[in-house]
């Protein structure tokens, strides 16, 4: 990052031109699970948009970089600090740290007592300058109260024209909602319209919006046609628990729970219906194509990545992305042969049935017609952990597949930035040339054009830069608190994976147990 | 595919447990048997203390198609028109595991050296148990025979078991396959007599009954079977998919850098055991119920075509007595139609009382390896269950007392 750091002399360009704004609120987004508002917060909604640069001195390698040295970072303990103490610097990693600016708008997070504090010399000093006080982080993201749910799809309207309703229910003590429990009805495309909405709002800064769930002609064809089977209601259920999860994600994002949009989505009995987000729409073409030129342009940017800890993360979501597809793949054949399990043991249930009929000897019969009540409650066990497996295991794969690509969108828009304030600095070059032709050549009215071309350009040179740290910094904190995310999540669905196979187990117990004796009966 | 596999005597796994309550002066076993490329080697050990035989203890090399004349010449012969025949040992069937080992070997380049490791030892076992499987029927068809005390007597018997050189049956091959054919069309017969359609009459209410049983009794369980034999194969499928799962899971846990890498390690090693469990659970069930079902659905059939030789006999008798009114009307070759009559009432009589017999014989046998086996599979399937329990358990309280 250091050479990004050094374009054409800017004039007078001292670091102490770039002031400090409040950023308060990068601090706040950093926190995994923080309720928001110190006091000193900013106006939430908005903050987002403006451009705020730390600190003069760049792009801090903050605490993130210092963590991803060491292993166990993300404990549930850790918490995210910002903090440009000089004191960091010889743990710091890439490069030296310019003088510091008296004026430090950054804030200390108290450090925290617990029991699981890692063992990492990180410096949570209080003897800093304390701008704020920021809120601090429970170990367990309990005081992060707001609940989610989705459901009771309902079918509105028919034919072609038909679509499913859902209901969404918020609890919540946050005092930005007028209640503290309410819900409204929303279709699909409403969630897909929330998604587009913040993702055009916060992607392009380096926040990491989660996706929305996918579309699926198919399914919604079978389901508005009216075709009762059980397919369409899994269906239906598949897509209600994914919009669940989705919202559940979104609010756990400290920006954006704060963002008008999403309180309007969960608070307000009207939504304007978004038609934006139809495949075939224009802005759905429109989307299409520039997605296409996006997939040019990355492979023809070729950025000067002097922070190796860019590189170093977009290498391990690459790994991380293709191991979990794998994964994904295997566990969804686990679903389906599951499933296959389930039905031969309901055949096989039907037949050992009917074997006990045929079968003349009283004892061995009772024994059969046991037999087959057995295997008949294994086959609904079977049913249930295909649900278990596909619900917990397969379903958190693919969300996570989603979200790293979204991940990697966030890389992207980091480059794009990047190559924004390269053209700047470029096009300044030039009017600084064309200013030095009008010099020579003496035309004093084009002179004051140039010149004032000059200055334009100038701001457009400092602003990509500021934008291009930001969104450095912005995404380091990011990836932090994504990664802690993912963690616990992976950690929390793991353990609830096993305990439904645990269940599974002690319930085929309960059942051979209950056998054995009639089997023993068999006189 | 060049597999040699031998198999001692420990390895065999008791699958139809047919209860043989005879005496030991007749011990027959399979003490060894050897995979060839087309054809398995039985190695038929016998211990006895019977003057008819040369030595006390004697062995000789078998192949299956011996084994199949021995039971046709059991079924030919008249004199044991009215016992169960026990029925053959099925062909040897290594075809669909060798497909598959065959696959594996294609290569699948996405596949890791563990998980091809694994997968090759999943497929090496299966033959394995399909091969211990084959030899254990071969056995107890002998054990069976051994044990009747009609049956253990005959003279092709103890060709079998002593004649050192082998029996030249394979030339019957053709001849056998016609011979089948032509078996089939008397069968149908057969089946007419036996459901009825033919109008003959059942004298007696127990061999009425049996008719009745055996016919929906031996349909019953052929269904049980294949549908047994579902479920094993997608258990079986099941223990499977565990593999790339756990190879996957081992992989992420290597590459990450966080708590993660001890729970996606911990989890890779639990899906690994499971397989075997459930490995395991799937073969039970293929040994105590698929296996069982699959015997008696064949005694079930040997019942069947005992019912149908008495009833044959039973319109022999009848057309005798027919022939005999017949004769004594026009008066003219009485006598022999006299003696024929008698000797087709004794014949019917002869049948119907060792019939009686061989069938509450069949039911006791029934019965008993039902018990035996039921009891079996769920002291198994209950074993199984509390295994995986613990390890699952164990696998929670690790993960959950990580930090």
């Amino acid at each position: 990052m250091a050479a990004e750091r050094e374009p054409p002399p800017l004039g007078d360009g001292k670091p102490t031109d770039f002031e400090d704004l409040e950023d308060g609120e990068d601090l706040f987004t950093s926190t995994v699970s923080t309720l928001e508002s110190s006091p000193s917060s900013p106006e939430p909604a908005s903050l987002p948009a403006e451009d705020i640069s730390a600190n003069s001195n760049g792009p801090k390698p903050t605490e993130v970089v210092l963590d991803d040295d060491r292993e166990d970072l993300f404990a549930e303990a850790t918490e995210e600090v910002s903090l440009d103490s000089p004191e960091r610097e010889p743990i710091l990693s890439s490069e030296p740290s310019p003088a510091v600016t008296p004026v430090t708008p950054t804030t200390l997070i108290a450090p925290r007592i617990e029991s699981k504090s890692m063992s990492a010399p990180v410096i949570f000093d209080r003897s800093r300058e304390e701008v704020q006080e920021n809120i601090e982080e429970e170990a367990n993201g309990d005081i992060f109260d707001i609940e989610i749910g989705v459901s009771d799809p309902e079918k509105v309207g028919d034919g072609m024209n038909a679509y499913m309703a859902y209901r969404v229910t918020t609890k919540t003590s946050l005092s930005m909602f007028s209640k503290s429990e309410f819900s409204v009805k929303r279709r699909f495309s409403d969630f897909l319209g929330l998604h587009s909405k913040l993702a055009s709002k916060y992607l392009h800064v380096g926040y990491i919006v989660p996706p929305a769930p996918e579309k699926s002609i198919v399914g919604m064809t079978k389901v508005k046609v009216g075709k009762e089977d059980s397919s369409s209601t899994e269906f239906v259920e598949k897509r209600r628990a994914a919009l669940e999860r989705y919202l559940q994600r979104t609010v756990k994002h400290p920006t954006l729970l704060q963002d008008p949009d999403l309180r309007q989505f969960l608070e307000s009995s009207e939504l304007p219906r978004a038609v934006n987000t139809q495949a075939l729409s224009g802005a759905g073409i429109l989307r299409m194509v520039n997605k296409a030129a996006d997939a040019v342009n990355k492979m023809t940017i070729k950025m000067n990545e002097s922070d190796a800890w860019f590189e170093e993360k977009q290498q391990q979501f690459e790994n991380l992305d293709q191991q979990l597809r794998k994964l994904h793949v295997s566990v969804e054949a686990l679903v389906c042969h599951r499933k296959e399990l389930s039905a031969n043991t309901a055949a096989f249930a039907k037949s050992a049935a009917m074997l006990g009929n045929s079968e003349d000897h009283t004892a061995l019969s009772r024994a059969l017609s046991q037999l087959a009540e057995v295997e008949e409650k294994i086959d609904q066990l079977h049913q249930e952990q295909a649900f278990a497996d596909f619900y917990m295991f397969s379903e958190l794969l693919s969300d996570y597949i989603r979200l790293i690509a979204a991940v990697k969108g966030v890389f992207d828009h980091r480059m794009k930035c990047w190559q924004k304030w390269e053209d700047a600095q470029i096009t300044l070059l030039k009017k600084r040339e064309a200013e030095a032709k009008m010099m020579v050549a003496n035309k004093p009215d084009k002179i004051q054009q140039a010149k004032n071309e000059i200055r334009e350009w100038e701001a457009k040179v400092q602003q990509g830069e500021r934008d291009f740290e930001q969104i450095s910094k912005t995404i380091r904190k990011e990836v932090g608190r994504f990664e802690k995310e993912r963690v616990k999540d992976f950690k929390t669905v793991i353990i609830k994976y096993l305990e439904s196979l645990v269940q599974t187990q002690q319930q085929l117990i309960k059942y051979w147990e209950a056998f054995l004796p009639e089997a023993k009966a068999i006189a | 595919m060049e597999t040699y596999a031998e198999v001692g005597k420990e390895g065999k796994p008791s699958c139809a447990s047919v209860d043989l309550q005879g005496d030991s002066s007749l011990q027959v076993e399979i003490s060894d048997a050897v995979s060839e490329r087309d054809k398995v080697k039985f190695t038929v050990q016998t211990k006895s203390c019977l003057p008819h035989f040369a030595q006390t203890e004697f062995s000789v090399v078998r192949q299956h198609e011996e084994f199949i004349w021995l039971h046709d010449a059991y079924v030919e012969n008249e004199e044991y028109a009215g016992l169960i025949i026990p029925p053959a040992p099925p062909r040897p069937d290594f075809e669909a595991s060798r497909e598959k080992l065959q696959k594996l070997g294609e290569g699948d380049s996405s596949v890791t050296r563990e998980e091809f490791a694994k997968m090759k030892q999943e497929l090496e076992a299966e033959y394995l148990a399909i091969f211990k499987k084959t030899v254990a029927m071969h056995e107890v068809f002998l054990q069976r025979l051994a044990a009747h005390p009609t049956l253990r007597r005959d003279h092709n018997f103890f060709v079998f078991l002593e004649y050192g050189q082998d029996l030249s049956v394979r030339g019957k091959n053709r001849k056998e396959l016609l011979g089948g054919f032509l078996r089939n069309i008397v069968k149908s017969a057969d089946e007419a007599l036996i459901t009825g359609m033919s109008g003959l009459k059942e004298v007696d209410d127990f061999f009425e009954h049996e008719r009745t049983f055996l016919l929906e009794y031996h349909t019953r369980i052929r269904d049980a079977c294949l549908r047994a034999d579902r479920v094993m194969r997608a258990h079986k499928c099941l223990a499977d998919d565990y593999i790339p799962i756990s190879a996957a899971l081992s992989s992420l846990g290597t590459q990450e850098v966080n708590q993660l890498r001890t729970s996606f390690l911990k989890l890779a090693e639990l899906f690994e055991r499971l397989r075997k469990l459930e490995g395991r659970v799937a073969s039970d069930e293929d040994l105590k119920l698929s296996d069982m079902l699959r015997y008696y659905m064949r005694d079930s059939q040997a019942a069947k075509d005992l019912l149908y030789r008495r009833l044959r006999a039973l319109a022999d008798y009848e057309n005798a007595n027919k022939a005999l009114d017949k004769a004594r009307t026009r008066n003219r070759e009485v006598r022999p139609a006299e003696s024929h009559q008698q000797l087709c009432c004794q014949r019917f009589e002869r049948l119907s009382d060792s019939a009686k017999q061989e069938l509450m014989d069949f039911k006791s046998r029934r019965v008993s390896s039902f018990r035996k086996n039921l009891i079996e599979l769920a002291e198994l399937e209950l074993k199984h269950a509390k295994a995986s329990t613990l390890i699952l358990r164990n696998t929670l309280v690790a993960l959950k007392g990580e930090p």
